[in-house]
């Protein structure tokens, strides 16, 4: 019996919590599946059976004791971007080949301390930087979900494309993301998951790979609303060691998922209808607007003046802190290294050979836009825009409370149609990108399928520090949406 | 510019020479600037290295906010305005003992600004340097080269160790005066308690820039501020002593004369200074320099001050070196001279007070500086390793100042503590110090020598100042122990000496 793969996270803590089965079988059916469907999906790059056998097992003792925390005894699975120690963690990189770092990640031990099992390490996009998780050394992770009449490997999204198709797959019960411009909603969106991303610095980012420190957000994915508000829950809090954690108390988000949004008011922000959008999306859109009508909200037409320039924006903040980010694999003292004749030739054959083509990309990006002569040009006019983007938000959230967008511009695409494309791929994240640069909370929630049977989801943005009506707002759309498709089993 | 000028002859006229430095001072810390790593010196290789320290994937800063508080208390130390808010950025560069790959530093906004601090020359004359600057920054790990021909070692106990970059106005004229702002920079620091100022433990070391210019040019360039006044200046790097400082500007400078009256023209270069050749040669030229890519550090917040927090640390100041040597002079009248050797040292200037503390003050500053100084030099000791305590030597210098003894035979004292230990106030008890002051022994003893001596004293009559002879001879004869102006009063008396 393993078809309780298929609850949610809710249902199958409360079954949990009931002893009606116990963790140890659980994170055994989690285990299995994962590990049977490797061949057909790839969504992971390491699993620990010990280690994870032996966190259901006191999971059980705790359970019995009518002990344990808010997922006690859910098998979760981690991007492969979070330290979990003694598990190889490589941000699905070569240079870190062989990783095994002797810390655990806050947001991990966070999740653990509240009673979750580690699955195992999900793949996904090299040090997160991708939107078809097509970068990974360890290969592509293959969408769960096929288009009608069509047995073409489609992208799960990216980075986190593992994460997303382990949850898609019923293959754990909710998983970790890192949110950098859309790295757990697009896949999200893309594997009719739940994917979440709350304030800068609710979830701490320490012991997670750094890619681009101001913009990188912890957060989590799940099958319903209500199953992110717990994970949301329980990885986020105060982090002393990470100085731009919120030194603030947790919300109950758990509860805000429940509330009602009768007399919110909706923004429908009119930059994001753009030009070339697909009408599938448009009346998604247009779907989702009458849900909330419907629900209570009041809709507002708003205008957040500065979007067209988000993306280049975030593409010259974001290189600029990976390029210097990325500078301590060097060969020197973990991972990857190969030898050349000198030190200099030492660093470049490493770190040639140790990071992928699109890696190196924003290296050199990165390097650019901060070099001597061009600082002023790009980096320092991008932190000036990223301040008028800020106040976009500040100044819409005068006049709502929430934002209502779509949370991609298609549904998933072909793997291999965009990857000689960059600019192509980039544009994937032209609906989530402002949320980072803004550091405001977001929320993807499927509502819908396109027209080749593929999900799609709509994106709730809240003001800073209010997770709680991303919930309620997204828990209302779930409702009204009656989602409830699952990718056919060929895998 | 006065006696103090230091003009070099060059084959095509006189030059002069223009220094600024930037001085970087250990921070006094337990722990690191971003981490909790001890940071002791002289500990076993990379045994106090933290995850962070070495950069191990997701590491992140937090700051320690009593290495703040030093960087604070240093530059008010130096008059120097404090800067409430301030800003980490990254300082970029590959390099093995620098894990990150960047350094974290303040570029654009510094924790301290301007200040001013008065130094002293050899000659006791006073000069000022202006301050620039002073900021933060983390120390990188060491490079051993030497332990094997084909590999280098790292060592990373250094590494993340909290920095004061303190930068200089270029107000400094000789390279006497180079030496003596740095050691006005470290008896500052050290009255501070914020950084131990030991450079061979590495706890200071300075980047000294160096220009020439025709006389006449310096005045122009701080009557206008204008940088075009001087020469292209070069800068040598981590130079770790007072004298290779000195040496590196008086090589550097005849270099760059050189240079420019063959018909060259100085490059901007960073240098290194060679100690045993006491060269400088070229690091790497503008050309070859870093590109540092200095960006705002995205894991730390801005450092942000109250200033309440600056006015209390203002308010717990200890006394500096400038206000102590005015307080020598004008409530405990000793000599200019006295006062700034006293005063330059904290430990010295401590243990001064100590001894003069009710006493005469004046006794105690010549027996410190004196007969203390003079003795602790010759066996090289530091103070701090007296084998005379302050209190010994308080002690005795009150037994000076009151006649319990003579000066003499304060010495002889002072041998006895100094080499065997004892309370002086015992020794002089037990051994029969104490000054002779009864009249009536040493009249006896006077009365003795003159009808002994007839020949002396007819020759008194001529010179008076034979009474020297008579001087001794009571002293011999009373072992030392005659209080000699009893001695000489009485003498004066009997041989009629007006």
């Amino acid at each position: 019996m393993t078809d309780f793969l298929s609850f949610s996270l809710a249902d199958i803590t409360a079954k949990l919590k009931a002893r009606e089965v116990s963790a140890t079988d659980v994170a055994t059916a989690a285990l299995d599946a994962a590990e049977a469907s490797q061949g057909a999906l790839n969504a992971f790059t390491a699993f620990d059976r010990d280690k994870t056998l032996a966190m259901a097992k006191a999971s059980d003792e705790r359970l019995a004791k009518g002990e344990g925390g808010l997922i006690e005894g859910a098998p979760i699975a981690i991007k492969d971007l979070f330290a979990v120690e003694g598990v190889q963690t490589t941000a699905c990189s070569h240079i870190l080949d062989g990783f095994k770092p002797p810390y655990e990640s806050t947001v991990t031990t966070k999740l653990w301390n509240a009673g979750g099992v580690f699955l195992g390490k999900t793949n996904m996009d090299e040090f997160a930087m991708g939107s078809s998780n097509e970068t990974s050394y360890y290969g592509n992770v293959i969408n769960p979900w096929r288009a009608k009449g069509s047995d073409a490997k489609l992208t799960p999204g990216g980075s986190s494309g593992g994460s997303a198709a382990a949850v898609a797959a019923d293959l754990c019960f909710g998983a970790t993301g890192t949110d950098t411009g859309g790295s757990i909603r697009q896949p999200a969106a893309f594997t009719g998951t739940v994917g979440v991303k709350g304030t800068y610095g609710r979830a701490s980012r320490w012991g997670a790979v750094a890619f681009a420190s101001s913009l990188d957000h912890p957060g989590p994915f799940a099958k319903t609303v209500k199953d992110a508000a717990m994970l949301m829950q329980a990885m986020s809090g105060h982090d002393p060691k990470e100085s731009t954690s919120l030194p603030l108390d947790v919300p109950d988000f758990v509860s805000a998922a429940a509330a009602s949004i009768k007399g919110k008011k909706i923004g429908v922000p009119k930059e994001y209808r753009m030009d070339g959008m697909p009408e599938e999306i448009e009346t998604l859109w247009q779907r989702g607007v009458e849900w909330l009508k419907a629900a209570g909200c009041e809709i507002v037409d708003v205008s957040l003046p500065h979007t067209k320039y988000a993306l280049p924006t975030y593409y010259i903040i974001n290189p600029a802190e990976a390029s210097s980010n990325l500078a301590r694999y060097d060969g020197m003292r973990y991972g990857l290294r190969v030898d050349g004749k000198d030190l200099t030739e030492t660093y470049e054959k490493s770190r040639a050979e140790g990071f992928g083509p699109e890696v190196q990309r924003r290296i050199l990006m990165g390097t650019y836009v901060l070099s001597a002569g061009y600082y002023d040009a790009y980096y320092l006019k991008a932190l000036k825009v990223r301040r008028r983007i800020l106040e976009d938000f500040d100044k819409v959230f005068e006049t709502c409370d929430a934002l209502l967008t779509p949370s991609t511009p298609s549904g998933a695409f072909e793997l291999g149609s965009k990857a000689g494309d960059p600019i192509s791929m980039y544009l994937n994240d032209i609906f989530t990108v402002t949320a980072n640069i803004a550091g405001v909370p977001a929320l993807s929630v499927p509502a819908g399928l396109d027209s080749s049977g593929l999900p799609l989801g709509l994106q709730v943005i809240t003001p800073a520090l209010d997770e709680e009506t991303m919930f309620s707002v997204g828990a209302a759309l779930e409702d009204a949406a009656g989602f409830n498709h699952k990718p056919g089993k060929w895998w | 510019m006065s006696n103090h000028s230091y003009v070099l002859q060059g084959a095509t006229g006189d030059w002069e020479i223009v220094v600024g430095l930037e001085v970087h001072a250990q921070v006094a810390s337990n722990s690191k600037l971003f981490s909790g790593s001890a940071t002791e010196y002289g500990a076993e290789p990379n045994t106090q290295v933290s995850l962070i320290d070495a950069a191990m994937p997701g590491m992140l800063p937090v700051i320690n906010a009593y290495c703040v508080e030093q960087a604070v208390r240093t530059g008010l130390g130096l008059n120097a305005q404090i800067n409430t808010y301030s800003r980490f950025d990254r300082k970029n560069y590959f390099y093995p003992d620098l894990p990150q790959g960047y350094q974290i530093s303040q570029f654009e906004f510094p924790i301290v600004g301007e200040g001013e601090i008065e130094c002293e020359r050899d000659d006791g004359s006073l000069f000022t340097v202006g301050i620039e600057r002073l900021h933060l920054e983390q120390d990188a790990g060491k490079s051993i080269h030497d332990l094997d021909p084909n590999a280098t070692y790292v060592d990373l106990n250094r590494s993340g160790v909290c920095l004061m970059e303190i930068v200089s106005r270029p107000h400094i004229r000789t390279p006497e005066e180079a030496a003596a702002y740095v050691k006005t920079l470290r008896t500052i620091v050290r009255y501070l308690g914020t950084c131990g100022g030991d450079m061979e433990k590495g706890q200071m070391r300075a980047d000294v820039n160096v220009s020439i210019c025709r006389p006449g040019q310096y005045e122009k360039f701080r009557a206008d501020g204008d940088f075009k006044h001087l020469g292209t200046r070069c800068e040598i790097k981590n130079v770790n002593s007072m004298r290779f400082i000195q040496q590196a500007i008086e090589y550097e400078a005849r270099r760059q004369i050189e240079l420019v009256e063959e018909g060259g023209a100085v490059q901007q270069q960073t240098r290194l200074f060679d100690a045993n050749k006491g060269v400088t040669r070229s690091m790497r030229s503008k050309e070859e320099a870093h590109d540092y890519r200095y960006f705002p550090c995205p894991d730390l917040l801005p450092l942000e001050i109250p200033q309440t927090r600056i006015d209390e640390i203002k308010a717990e100041l200890p006394e500096l070196p400038a206000g102590k040597r005015k307080r020598f002079v004008t409530e405990m009248g000793l000599s200019e001279y006295d006062a700034s050797v006293l005063a330059a040292d904290k430990d010295r200037a401590d243990y001064y007070e100590a001894v003069a503390a009710g006493r005469d003050a004046k006794i105690a500053a010549n027996w410190v500086n004196n007969e203390l100084f003079g003795r602790l030099n010759k066996e090289g000791l530091a103070i701090t390793e007296s084998p005379v305590s302050a209190d010994q030597l308080g002690q005795l210098v009150e037994m000076i100042s009151t006649d319990v003894i003579s000066g003499k035979i304060g010495k002889d004292v002072f041998e006895i503590v100094w080499s065997e230990g004892g309370e002086p106030k015992e020794i002089v008890e037990a051994r029969g110090l104490k000054q002779v002051t009864d009249t009536g022994a040493i009249e006896t003893v006077v009365d003795q020598l003159i009808a002994d001596n007839p020949d002396q004293v007819a020759s008194i009559a001529k010179n008076p100042r034979a009474v020297g002879w008579f001087v001794g001879q009571v002293m011999k004869a009373m072992q030392g122990k005659a209080n000699p102006k009893a001695v000489n009063e009485i003498l004066k008396a009997k041989l009629n000496i007006e």
